[in-house]
């Protein structure tokens, strides 16, 4: 990370490789440190983005993050916004298994970022492609 | 390409992972170590996570597959060095690691190999025909 990025304003990150996801493992981290979210929650809320940056880069064909800090009035938290216009996800529920997998992967990338999280949210669809919003809110 | 560096002391080959792999660095490191333990003739492999932030599926499998292919050659994995929120992470993730042993750090892990070879030792030497007892 660059000094001097205001980590109060959206902070958009393109995935289109391996190293992008890494990128935006970096940038979770540094804005979940910046909202005070304990390291266990800031463990948590890295490792599913994480997966979810995997699955738009692999499943997606690639596409765009954004990291916001978010403030309900009472606590601060992260909200990240996964996007990509891939083939979307056919059977919303079947995908959302745990160990259901349509490539080589384990299956827990979705129902497993989805227990790490306090919200989560997807849109899905054949023409659009998928976008995936997950919130960790400070305690 | 960035590589993690597999050291080689005594009979144990350790890696220590200090950087934050992509997901092709981490492949690299399955390969290397394969070839490094037949290279070696290593009996043991201790990978060192202190300095991961986080586990997810992807190096949870590649662990897993590294504990896998280094037992078809003859060799035993331990991990050592995960940190209490990593440990967490990886429970509520769903992941369970399977077939992978555990030490809390590097010296429990040497302890842990010695013994395991020192058993495997045993056992072969139980297997050859009792020199004592076959001659009159």
């Amino acid at each position: 990370m660059t000094t001097g990025v205001d980590l109060g304003q959206p902070q958009a990150q393109s995935v289109r490789s391996d190293e992008d996801v890494v990128r935006v493992r970096q940038l979770v981290r540094a804005v979940a440190v910046s909202v005070k979210l304990s390291l266990v929650d800031q463990t948590k809320v890295v490792t599913a983005a994480s997966e979810l940056a995997r699955n738009t880069l692999v499943y997606g064909g690639g596409g765009s993050v954004e990291v916001t800090v978010v403030d309900n009035g009472r606590r601060k938290g992260v909200q990240i916004v996964f996007a990509d216009s891939g083939p979307g996800i056919a059977d919303l529920d079947l995908a959302m298994t745990d160990g259901y997998t349509s490539g080589g992967g384990l299956g827990l990338g979705l129902s497993g970022s989805r227990r790490l999280v306090d919200e989560f949210q997807i849109e899905t669809s054949a023409g659009t492609g998928t976008r995936i919003t997950v919130t960790k809110w400070s305690r | 390409m960035e590589r993690v560096p597999i050291l080689k002391i005594g009979d144990i080959l350790l890696v220590s992972i200090q950087l934050d792999m992509s997901d092709q660095t981490a492949v690299a490191l399955q390969e290397d170590l394969a070839q490094r333990i037949v290279d070696t003739g290593c009996h043991g492999v201790i990978i060192d996570i202190t300095a991961l932030d986080i586990v997810d599926s992807f190096v949870g499998r590649m662990l897993s597959t590294i504990a896998s292919i280094s037992k078809v050659l003859d060799a035993e994995t331990v991990v050592v060095g995960m940190r209490p929120a990593v440990a967490i992470t990886l429970v509520e993730l769903g992941l369970s690691l399977n077939g992978i042993r555990t030490a809390l750090n590097v010296e429990r892990g040497m302890e842990l190999i010695a013994a395991a070879h020192a058993d495997e030792l045993d056992y072969q030497l139980d297997d050859e025909p009792d020199a004592e007892t076959a001659t009159p």
